[in-house]
């Protein structure tokens, strides 16, 4: 991203280093679908707490399914800017891989018996396999870019072709259902914490990837290769083996967002199962202002670009929006943001702006 | 076969070599000609009859003429994920305006040419001039032709407009020696489906286009380095601009075919076309790096996914998934061997360049 500090001449100092970092474009956009609601319709901010079947206190209202249901795309964002900027391509296969690890998890969680009472193995047990399958066909995916130089898009087009198909076949197409209640904590609530789980391990998860990056120099090693491959080898970094890192950091993300999916419901439907979330993963990188051709990136303003996109959902869905016919305004709305973010178009905001400045002192001296 | 191509501003090789294209396509050729000849002598069934290989093209002659648009853009350097979108859309408008609007074939045509070329416009313009991502751009341009498809309407249905059934029921006949005799010694001629005709002209016009005129030689010229074609001062703008435009209006016309051939207008039409199109222009050799294609192979791309799809069914794997692994491993093989090939090329190119310097300097990259 061009820094836009030369276009905008700092007037305070805070308000100068806001607008240089890239996080102002999703800000932006929240306020703007902030504002847009509140004006529509000012009830879409309560926050309520109800009380659920079994007698457990909750809040709900538009904001907290905002922040429950938008957490599967935020621990996406994590792992995919990861990818954008190493690789500076994106991976498509995250939806068929999430189908993939759910998969997986009720294999283990169910045994043979696709409807037992009880479950055959440990969640935490399930948990791990699904992380290793999903970071194993991460893997698959980063050695294709890694090794074989090809273009991620293309790459991950595999597994997005057969993901879902593999799905099926662990199953062997049977619907597993998990019967046991603790399970559906993880994609509802705990009983006794009003606030829904989804959340809290997003944060989780935000949190030490962030310590992650704190205190080690992977975000600067994943930067440089993202900028300059040839550069970062005479640098001594090793490009090869920090792609592959960044994709199997995806399949772990892709590990936990199918962990929550999958206890949602507590089963899964191959074909339906995080359709299209790859679009809004890539949308909400690019929407964070990061480059989608790699290199510099920043983690938190994906993560608000995720719930961005959610928000921006819910906004819809409040407006009695159809869920098939959801596509089109979220494009609009996707197509505006992208316009008004494209450097040709800022250049010439730019420009026209000073004119309008120079040309008034003229006017006012004449 | 041999290098014809040799103005695609890359190092070349010796004039007797193949150029990365020719080669690509090649081995598609081949290995389409391989897996019919398995066919039809190991699994014999229907594949001995011309007729059958017959039916799968014209079920994809859809399929044919996107994945031609698709290669173009790729050529060019680009992609267009919108063309699936496009497809449903054109169907289902088509299907609305036949049947509940009692329109006119010839103008559902032009409509569909019209959605067409309004979505490469647009997205052209939005890629080349204000130089957003393609693959941004005609993400939202699925979303929407997708979204906006639901709006028109809801529900698949059928269209029994009497002009259109005429239309879509009529079938061009081949000559005598490709047809067959049924049991009792019928004679059943050869028959192609109207589409095929179109995806065969699009093909040739395409083809002629990319080999011979200058516009032709422009794609390859963006697609394989931007920055020395703008050099050697062509119009890149406008060249990304026009592959867009060709591609979004082929995505038009390919909707009518498949529009055509299913005779119904549902939401759920050509749902991962886009990626079976980007797929068989991979197999056919075009790369998505830009610069390197051919759309010859990019026919043979489509058949050999749709030929392997039927060969896997009729073994006995007639289980859903197994499509979707087989396709991807036959991309997967596709994509590795492509990658390896080229590495090896690069390295004696590079070695062909050094022999030909009098002092070579020292290689630092």
């Amino acid at each position: 991203m061009p820094n836009n500090s030369k276009v905008q001449p700092p007037k305070a100092p805070l308000w100068a280093r806001l607008t240089k970092h890239q996080i102002i474009i999703p800000i932006a956009a929240l306020l703007a679908l902030a504002l847009f609601n509140l004006i529509a319709d000012p009830s879409f901010f309560k926050i309520t707490l109800n009380e659920t079947s079994n007698g457990n206190k909750v809040l709900s209202g538009n904001i907290i399914s905002i922040i429950d249901s938008g957490s599967e795309l935020a621990i996406l964002a994590l792992g995919m800017t990861l990818v954008t900027a190493a690789s500076g391509g994106q991976d498509i296969s995250v939806g068929a891989a999430i189908a993939i690890s759910g998969s997986v998890m009720l294999r283990v969680l169910c045994g043979s018996d696709s409807h037992s009472a009880t479950l055959q193995a440990p969640i935490i047990v399930a948990l791990l396999i699904a992380c290793l399958v999903s970071m194993a066909f991460g893997a698959f995916n980063g050695a294709l870019v890694a090794f074989f130089k090809i273009q991620p898009m293309v790459a991950t087009l595999i597994l997005f072709t057969a993901g879902r198909s593999i799905a099926a076949w662990i199953n062997n197409n049977e619907l597993p259902i998990v019967n046991d209640e603790s399970f559906g904590y993880f994609g509802n609530y705990i009983p006794g914490i009003p606030i829904p789980t989804p959340f809290l391990i997003a944060i989780v998860c935000f949190i030490v990837t962030w310590l992650f990056m704190k205190f080690t120099s992977i975000s600067l090693y994943v930067q440089s290769v993202g900028v300059n491959e040839k550069t970062s080898r005479l640098n001594g970094l090793n490009p090869e083996f920090i792609k592959l890192m960044t994709y199997v950091l995806l399949g772990l993300c892709v590990a936990i967002a199918a962990f929550i999916k999958v206890s949602r419901i507590s089963t899964i439907n191959y074909s339906v199962i995080a359709k299209d979330i790859e679009m809004d993963a890539i949308l909400a990188v690019a929407l964070g202002g990061n480059a989608l051709s790699g290199g510099k990136f920043s983690m938190s303003s994906s993560v608000l670009g995720a719930y961005v996109i959610q928000f921006l959902t819910t906004t819809l869905y409040k407006f009695e929006v159809k869920a098939t016919a959801l596509p089109a305004y979220k494009a609009v709305v996707v197509i505006l943001l992208v316009v008004l973010s494209a450097p040709t178009v800022r250049e010439k905001l730019a420009r026209l702006g000073k004119k309008l400045k120079k040309s008034k002192p003229a006017g006012q001296a004449a | 076969m041999l290098s014809l191509t040799s103005s695609e501003g890359k190092l070349k090789a010796p004039r007797s070599r193949m150029t990365d294209t020719n080669l690509l396509t090649m081995i598609t050729i081949v290995v389409f000609v391989a897996m019919y000849l398995y066919a039809y002598f190991a699994l014999q069934q229907g594949f001995t009859k011309p007729q059958t290989m017959l039916n799968i093209i014209s079920t994809n002659a859809y399929l044919i003429i996107l994945a031609c648009g698709m290669s173009l853009v790729m050529i060019t350097g680009g992609i267009d994920i919108s063309v699936g979108g496009v497809t449903a859309l054109v169907s289902m408008s088509c299907a609305v305006y036949l049947d509940m609007h009692g329109g006119n074939v010839y103008v559902a045509m032009l409509l569909a040419v019209g959605i067409g070329l309004a979505f490469g416009i647009i997205q052209g313009f939005l890629v080349a001039y204000l130089k957003i991502q393609p693959f941004i751009v005609t993400l939202a341009g699925m979303f929407f032709a997708r979204g906006l498809t639901t709006i028109i309407h809801t529900n698949p249905f059928n269209v029994e407009n009497k002009d259109f059934i005429e239309l879509k029921d009529s079938r061009v006949t081949l000559p005598d020696f490709l047809g067959s005799y049924t049991r009792k010694g019928r004679f059943i001629p050869a028959t192609i489906e109207l589409g095929v005709v179109v995806a065969l002209i699009i093909v040739a016009v395409l083809f002629v286009v990319l080999k011979w005129t200058k516009l032709g030689r422009n794609f390859y010229a963006v697609g394989g380095n931007r920055q020395s074609a703008l050099m050697l001062g062509i119009n890149t703008q406008r060249t990304v601009f026009v592959s867009h435009v060709i591609c979004s209006l082929l995505a038009g016309i390919g909707g009518f075919v498949y529009f055509m051939h299913v005779g119904s207008g549902s939401p759920s039409h050509a749902t991962g076309a886009e990626m079976n199109a980007i797929a068989s222009a991979i197999i056919g050799g075009t790369m998505l790096t830009g610069g390197v294609g051919n759309i010859i192979g990019t026919l043979f791309g489509v058949l050999s996914l749709s030929l392997i799809q039927n060969i896997v069914s009729s073994v006995g794997l007639d289980q859903a998934w197994w499509t979707g692994i087989t396709i991807a491993a036959m991309l997967c093989i596709f994509l590795v061997v492509q990658s390896i090939i080229i590495a090896r090329r690069k390295k004696t190119n590079m070695k062909l360049a050094a022999s030909k310097v009098p002092k070579p300097k020292e290689a630092s990259s």
